[in-house]
């Protein structure tokens, strides 16, 4: 697993795929938060990084099915998944190595973008009063929201040998499990049990954990959430009727 | 017995790709896997390489089963699939140490020049795999399928579109890796088996309809040359 974690880890920074990622990533995080006025930290005048947050996941919903789609579905149209299979590897072993893979990449651009927390931070009045607590667990929420996305991408890029349906496929999936369930549970028909229903979608839960408490709950949400899809992905590839 | 397949079937939808074949190889015995094009070669490769499950029957590398112990398959055999599928973004050095790491091998820096040096990539090892030419991809894919020193050697056509010099090459080197290992290639080209195998098996239609060492052939079918035996053999279906 080590060895495709490597592998897949060197080829996003040998190509363009990383840096055209991780540089859209930030110019768009810079433009929302310090430049367009409607979500600007400036304008808005309170020492919040909540315009970030609100922002991030929507642009994961585009960005990680980009950094995804080719993981499985290169793979198979070129048959280099052929020699990955007849090697001593599980197929488990080349799905987690490929997530853990995109998943560093994602930690790596979150990571980059503590520098608002430290320019919000420095800019607050009286300097250094910002709900730290509230940041941290909003970051974990990206992370886990992250993984979330990741293994939908990497379920929509086992499915198809074609990456642009690979693409689609990820943005829809990400976009519906992120605000659909909220949406369907506003539903007349769905009033009674709109609260369950809005609990199925990652909204609710990362919006649970940026309040700052990490519960066990949400926790256990998201990581259930990577496992279903994963699973559904070595499912997929054990059938190999291709 | 390093290879032995027995009632091998493969079912693809309706159609039966392999049918009830059996054969085996031996421990240090290059054998040739013939047939025209769609004959179910590769299916029966891929299932030997753990690929894809088969339909029924029983497959052996080394000793350990395809179907319950494919890991220990892997770890004793080579493949080279057919088409030879190589990441074309990586150096050539890197894809070797790539699967190297895969395979846990030993002072893995001193392995991959000695294999290098093995399959004649020397001139060429610090390229990206991308601009190697079609010769020195395919003695790529072999140094990948060498580089944990497997037992068992299962090259699918590893010589379809290679120029005269080449094939004389790869050919070489295919007869010196046989003596130490057992070998099993796939092609469609009678001359090729007659330079590189001690014995044959052509299957045609998912069926095998000969297996016999070469020179029984051409004594069986006595004023034929090896090609007209062959055409022969698939023509008449057995």
């Amino acid at each position: 697993m080590l060895a495709v974690f490597i592998k897949e880890f060197s080829s996003f920074f040998s190509s363009l795929v990383a840096y055209i990622a991780i540089g859209v990533f930030l110019v768009m995080t810079g433009l929302f938060l310090w430049v367009f006025p409607e979500s600007s930290i400036l304008d808005n005048g309170y020492a919040t990084l909540d315009s970030l947050f609100a922002v991030v996941p929507y642009l994961f919903m585009f960005l990680i099915p980009a950094i995804t789609m080719r993981s499985l579905a290169e793979e198979r149209k070129d048959g280099t998944f052929e020699l990955l299979a007849t090697r001593p590897l599980s197929d488990f072993q080349i799905i987690g190595g490929k997530f853990v893979a995109c998943l560093s990449v994602i930690v790596f651009t979150l990571m980059l973008t503590i520098i608002y927390y430290f320019t919000v931070r420095t800019l607050s009045v009286p300097s250094g009063e910002v709900d730290s607590g509230a940041i941290a667990g909003s970051y974990i929420g990206l992370v886990l929201l992250g993984a979330s996305f990741i293994s939908i991408g990497i379920f929509a890029s086992s499915v198809s040998k074609n990456q642009i349906v690979s693409f689609s496929l990820a943005v829809f999936l990400c976009f519906f499990s992120f605000s659909g369930f909220d949406s369907l549970s506003t539903l007349i028909s769905l009033q009674a049990v709109d609260a369950f229903v809005s609990s199925l979608g990652i909204s609710e839960h990362y919006q649970s954990l940026g309040r700052g408490v990490i519960d066990s709950r949400d926790v256990l949400y998201f990581l259930s959430f990577s496992a279903l899809f994963l699973t559904l992905t070595k499912t997929v590839l054990g059938g190999r009727k291709w | 017995m390093s290879i032995i397949v027995k009632d091998l079937t493969k079912v693809y939808g309706e159609q039966k790709a392999i049918d009830s074949i059996s054969f085996s190889a031996n421990k240090g015995e290059i054998l040739g896997f013939l047939g025209p094009n769609g004959a179910g070669k590769s299916t029966t490769m891929k299932i030997l390489s753990c690929f894809i499950p088969q339909t029924s029957g029983v497959a052996e590398v080394n000793g350990f089963n395809v179907a319950s112990q494919p890991m220990e398959v892997r770890r004793h055999l080579g493949y080279l699939p057919e088409h030879n599928p190589l990441y074309l973004d990586m150096y050539v050095k890197e894809s070797l140490g790539f699967i190297a790491d895969i395979h846990k091998v030993e002072r893995k820096q001193s392995r991959i020049a000695e294999i290098i040096e093995m399959v004649g990539l020397g001139r060429e090892q610090n390229k990206k795999v991308g601009q190697l030419s079609k010769g020195y991809r395919q003695r790529l894919g072999i140094a990948q399928a060498l580089i944990h020193d497997p037992a068992v050697l299962i090259l699918d056509e590893p010589t379809s579109g290679l120029d005269p010099a080449q094939l004389v090459g790869l050919r070489a080197l295919i007869r010196e890796l046989g003596k130490t290992k057992t070998i099993i290639f796939s092609t469609h080209i009678m001359q090729e088996a007659e330079v590189l195998c001690d014995r044959a098996v052509i299957i045609h239609e998912g069926k095998i309809v000969c297996d016999s060492v070469l020179s029984d052939l051409l004594t069986d079918h006595p004023g034929l040359r090896l090609e007209e035996v062959f055409l022969k053999l698939i023509s008449s279906g057995v």
